[in-house]
């Protein structure tokens, strides 16, 4: 029996609390993520998708409504719960002079280690393991300041998968990637949840990508969210939505001009 | 891995080594040429000596180098934990204002003795400007702790504290602009720095509050490290960031704080040495970052110290002046030599 990881209510995104002014910018949506799902965040920039997926990680308060995440409510969630819960890899590059490959990823292990952050064993097993499953190796002991793009994505995501979570969320995972890059990262995101059963939700701009890999989509667009499976969008004609006054549209799964 | 293990480990023990070699070096180095047989008698058959030496190595030789020691390892560690928090390098331990603080203290104490014309006989003097430094840093500290509470944004933290700098350097000027010429001279003395005017009481109180500090910072290694990602992937990994900046700002104003009191604002130290150690052991990681800044930190300021001596001379630099000296080649040194100290 498959449980929802991440259940959504009502959720409405914005800024702002009880001293400053509230300002709403997505009216209230609900939507859910089965078990090992791999879901597709699309909408246009601005929209409020990295609202959502800080709101969703715990890293802003949530704005009105209530999600869900294996079942315990967020908010009483302290940033270790959250840690237990989900990894989180953000659009964020990092570089940083002489941090080793190895250093970097060993810190997914932190709620795992000792009040000193020293590795056991398992720790370095853990790591090592993670380290082969992103292909990256023969990487462990070189500067990240020194890799690719693609190179260092796959070495978040590493980081991300030595948190052991049953949920991993990504900020545009593919962005400032080449074709090949994004689709390799990409395809590399869903064998996770085939092969580790994680729950993966990311967002994109690569809208081709999603519909050909993702199992569902939450779409935002001209303030509404839809949900669905690839082809259930796309028969009801929902990306549409995102083209509202552009010279755009979708016809058959390919973006045009109208 | 084992291998680098093994360099880090070979580093440790050199610079241990050094650490002692230059601690002893500060003791028998001076403007009076002391021999290491006199010194050792000083230590184990003190019947043996003039007390004129004795005097010297105990009363004045020996606190310094204490006192050298634990600077450098203060401004160091303290320097690291700043430009981790801030992600900054050009991060100092006095970034947060403390130094300011402590200047703003100890300029109102001068101006206000200056004022009702009091003299006091040095040492009670010496004690006051050490308690008005503390005072005002401690204040400062308050301050910073309660915007970094009420703030999420760390550079908005980091611009804060700038700003506090610029008000107390302000004050501190006005102060200045006003006060008689001996007070300024005391205050202007001051700022230059002085490793030789604490007694051994003070020592005392500066090696516990090292010591604590010391102890804070080991328990924020592993935060520290997760920091070097910034607050969002901190936050993501467990890490309670309201505590840790609690942490680091209390350990950093304990550590920096008793060097300015008791030795006014030391320079250079807390922003060269973190960068040495980065080179040096080319890592990242708190783990060793810290025990490489306690020892580095220690050998610096020691040497610094000797070379403030002027061995043979009668005379001594100000320790600001001789640590600006030696601090600056180095960091453009390592500049040049990398292209790049960040990214």
């Amino acid at each position: 029996m498959e449980h929802q990881s991440i259940k959504i209510e009502n959720l409405s995104l914005g800024y702002g609390n009880s001293t400053h002014a509230k300002h709403e910018i997505f009216p209230p949506f609900s939507v859910t993520a089965d078990n090992s799902q791999f879901i597709a965040l699309v909408g246009r920039n601005g929209v409020g998708k990295s609202t959502f997926l800080r709101t969703l990680t715990g890293l802003q308060n949530i704005f009105s409504g209530n999600i869900y995440i294996n079942e315990k409510i967020a908010n009483n969630l302290s940033r270790k719960d959250y840690a237990d819960l989900m990894s989180f890899v953000s659009t964020e590059t990092i570089r940083i002079m002489h941090l080793k490959v190895f250093d970097l990823v060993a810190m997914g292990r932190y709620t795992y280690t000792n009040l000193f952050g020293n590795l056991s064993a398992n720790d370095e097993k853990i790591i090592v393991d993670s380290l082969k499953m992103v292909g990256m190796s023969d990487f462990m002991w070189r500067n990240v300041s020194e890799l690719s793009d693609g190179e260092r994505q796959r070495i978040m995501i590493a980081r991300a998968l030595v948190q052991d979570t049953p949920i991993m969320i990504l900020d545009e995972p593919t962005a400032f990637l080449d074709i090949p890059n994004k689709y390799e990262i990409i395809l590399l995101l869903k064998n996770l949840t085939r092969q580790k059963s994680k729950t993966i939700i990311f967002s994109t701009h690569d809208i081709n990508i999603a519909l050909q890999l993702a199992d569902k989509i939450w779409l935002m667009a001209n303030g509404k969210m839809h949900e669905g499976s690839p082809s259930q969008l796309m028969q009801t004609n929902a990306f549409d939505e995102m083209f509202v006054d552009t010279i755009l549209k979708m016809e058959d799964g390919e973006i045009k001009f109208k | 891995m084992t291998n680098n293990r093994f360099r880090t480990k070979f580093y440790f023990g050199i610079l241990s080594l050094t650490a002692v070699l230059f601690f002893v070096l500060d003791i028998v180095l001076g403007s009076v040429s002391i021999s290491l047989d006199e010194i050792f008698n000083v230590f184990f058959s003190a019947d043996k000596v003039d007390t004129h030496i004795s005097n010297i190595i105990i009363n004045f030789r020996l606190p310094r180098a204490c006192v050298a020691l634990l600077v450098g390892v203060s401004l160091s560690v303290s320097g690291l934990q700043m430009q981790t928090i801030f992600r900054n390098p050009l991060a100092d331990p006095y970034i947060l204002g403390v130094s300011s603080g402590a200047g703003l203290g100890v300029a109102l104490f001068l101006l206000g003795s200056s004022i009702f014309s009091v003299i006091l006989p040095a040492v009670v003097s010496n004690f006051c400007i050490a308690t008005a430094a503390f005072v005002g840093s401690a204040l400062t500290l308050l301050l910073i702790l309660i915007v970094s509470i009420r703030i999420r944004d760390i550079m908005t933290v980091l611009i804060f504290g700038i700003m506090f700098s610029g008000a107390a350097t302000a004050i501190v000027g006005l102060l200045q602009y006003m006060s008689s010429q001996s007070a300024l001279k005391t205050f202007v003395v001051w700022t230059l720095g002085n490793l030789g005017s604490a007694t051994f009481d003070e020592i005392k109180v500066m090696f516990i509050i090292t010591l604590t500090g010391l102890t804070i910072v080991v328990f924020s290694i592993k935060k520290l490290n997760v920091l070097l990602l910034g607050d969002v992937y901190a936050q993501t990994v467990g890490v309670n960031l309201k505590m840790t900046r609690i942490m680091v700002f209390v350990s950093t104003s304990l550590l920096t704080g008793h060097v300015v009191a008791f030795c006014g604002p030391i320079g250079f130290i807390g922003i060269a040495v973190p960068h040495i150690a980065r080179m040096f052991f080319r890592r990242a990681d708190h783990r060793i970052l810290f025990p490489a800044c306690i020892l580095l930190g220690a050998n610096i300021m020691l040497f610094c110290d000797i070379v403030s001596q002027l061995p043979g001379y009668s005379m001594v630099l100000p320790v600001n002046v001789v640590v600006a000296f030696v601090g600056i080649p180095v960091i453009i040194w390592i500049i040049l030599s990398n292209k790049k100290i960040v990214n």
